[in-house]
């Protein structure tokens, strides 16, 4: 395993951050925390970084225990935190090879590695780090994250705050990484990523509610989810919410998802029952679990 | 029947900074009690244009109207009628819960009166009857939000701004935040919502897409979808920001 983590808990004075977590990453695999803040996903990579000691439990990376071997660690893996943690008043060319020199190597080593990356930037070589836009930010952070040929490469909330487009850009970068053998252990607050992750493990509240590839996890979904639309979406929620038979509701975009406590759910019950409360332009039909869906659900 | 009222008219509204134009001549209305989503990507002028419409920044060229107010002369009378939230700035830490709500009311110039009055409704509408004496600092993300949009509509704004309103927040508690905007929305009051998060903006009424300065599409998000021909508004997005087939 590259990653490997059994019974580790950590709290801050009372506060519980993350509870009895095991999980394992094998090598070579894209997988994802996925959780709003607050769940736990920056204490756990504190702990694998081993910039933190948990109070309970084990854990290796790539090989090497996170307290004994910490030193070790270090030097095999590459860590880009959810805050820019370069130096900005380095440019962008001094910040990479102050990296590649406190990792023993130079630029040219492992050039192969980040050149794509890398030429995206390089017009803005001698820029100040901190005068980059934020896409510019990420990637350098990456970069230099990459710059000694780490095997496990950690990245938390890589894409807050980023736009869709640089988004996609990113994890295009990652799928890349992947291929060439780079471990990747990501976390993100963005449920639609989840299914660009191999495997995922959805963490709330310091807990893990469930471990598994995307579909997977989205196929355990236990019930019939019906999209429900019409005129007025306030009234729409309130409506269905005194509805006998409501198991769930939850606003979804332009419709709501709803879920039925009965086996035999008939969609034309539903639909007199919104038309008595005045509703009107109703519609209704069987959708697919996403998810957000089976998070909730999980978390329920 | 009667067409709805516009509470914000934009026409070939222009913002320059020296030779960079980072608004370039939009033109649009906002109804009274729509939800409005303005998107666009890091830099597409979103903020800009946004600022304009708050009067904080005066306009290069361009006529625009909030609730009915001139955005060149009549700025301040714009601040008095619009609430505005942020993921980044919303209420004190160190202040407790009251203390915020008080304190916001005072900024609003609400009379004492009437902000012991909301103050009371706001805490039990919200549920924080338990914790109205403890400091924001120490609530969850979640419920920091919902006081936070609360706080927004204090003075009883005819617009409220929301800056990226539901990122990092679970799902659940997203929900019930989406809850109360559809709440404040049926009631009358228009929403207006600047985000470059794509999931939020599913949850509009209508949309408009900015790129490079630019209004390049502007639709409610079912139609956009439709034209298209993608599943999400993400796919909307890289097309019209990319412009790839």
């Amino acid at each position: 395993m590259s990653i490997s983590l059994s019974n580790i808990s950590k709290s801050y004075k009372k506060v519980k951050a993350v509870q009895d977590i095991s999980f394992d990453v094998k090598p070579g695999e894209l997988f994802g925390l996925i959780g709003p803040d607050g769940a736990g996903k920056t204490t756990i990579f504190r702990i694998l970084t081993t910039l933190l000691i948990p109070d309970d439990g084990t854990a290796e990376v790539a090989g090497f225990d996170i307290v004994k071997d910490y030193k070790a660690i270090r030097k095999s893996v590459g860590y880009m935190p959810g805050r820019f943690s370069l130096y900005q008043d380095l440019t962008v060319q001094e910040n990479l090879s102050f990296f590649a020199t406190i990792f023993g190597t130079t630029i040219e080593e492992n050039y192969d590695l980040i050149e794509d990356i890398y030429v995206q930037i390089e017009p803005f070589k001698n820029r100040r780090a901190g005068k980059l836009s934020g896409g510019m930010k990420q990637k350098l952070a990456l970069c230099c994250a990459l710059i000694h040929k780490p095997k496990v490469l950690f990245l938390d909330e890589p894409t807050t705050g980023v736009d869709p487009v640089s988004r996609k850009e990113f994890w295009e970068m990652l799928k890349r990484l992947q291929k060439k053998g780079i471990t990747i252990l990501v976390s993100t607050p963005y449920m639609d990523e989840a299914a660009l992750c191999d495997r995922i493990a959805l963490i709330q509240d310091g807990e893990i509610l469930e471990i598994d590839t995307p579909k997977a996890i989205v196929n355990k979904f236990p019930k019939t989810i019906y999209n429900v639309g019409a005129d007025n979406m306030y009234k729409l929620i309130q409506s269905i919410k005194n509805y006998e038979h409501l198991y769930s509701v939850f606003p979804f975009g332009e419709f709501v998802h709803y879920t039925d406590k009965r086996d035999s759910f008939e969609i034309e019950d539903l639909k007199t029952y919104l038309e008595n409360a005045g509703l009107k332009n109703i519609h209704i039909d069987a959708t697919q679990a996403n998810i957000e869906d089976a998070f909730m659900e999980l978390a329920r | 029947m009667r067409e709805a009222e516009n509470v914000i008219v934009a026409d070939q509204l222009t913002k320059k900074f020296g030779d960079f134009t980072a608004v370039d001549a939009i033109s649009f209305k906002v109804k009274k009690g729509e939800i409005f989503g303005f998107l666009g990507a890091n830099g597409a002028g979103k903020t800009t244009a946004m600022k304009m419409l708050i009067g904080i920044s005066k306009p290069s060229s361009g006529t625009a109207t909030v609730a009915g107010f001139d955005v060149y002369t009549q700025t301040e009378a714009i601040k008095k009628n619009i609430g505005y939230m942020s993921q980044k700035f919303a209420l004190y830490d160190d202040l407790t819960v009251k203390e915020n709500i008080t304190f916001f009311g005072g900024i609003y110039g609400l009379p004492r009166k009437k902000i012991k009055e909301k103050r009371e409704e706001l805490i039990s509408q919200l549920g924080l009857e338990n914790i109205s004496n403890k400091l924001v600092g120490s609530l969850p993300l979640g419920w920091k939000q919902k006081l936070s949009f609360s706080v927004s509509l204090l003075h009883e704004p005819k617009i409220v701004f929301l800056d990226e309103p539901t990122g990092g927040v679970d799902p659940i508690t997203r929900r019930h935040f989406w809850e109360m905007i559809y709440k404040a929305a049926n009631q009358g009051t228009t929403i207006f919502v600047t985000t470059h998060y794509m999931d939020e903006a599913e949850y509009c009424d209508r949309v408009s897409i900015m790129v490079e300065g630019k209004i390049e599409a502007l639709e409610t998000p079912k139609k956009l979808k439709e034209q298209f021909n993608v599943a999400s508004m993400n796919d909307v997005f890289l097309k019209l920001a990319r412009n790839i087939e």
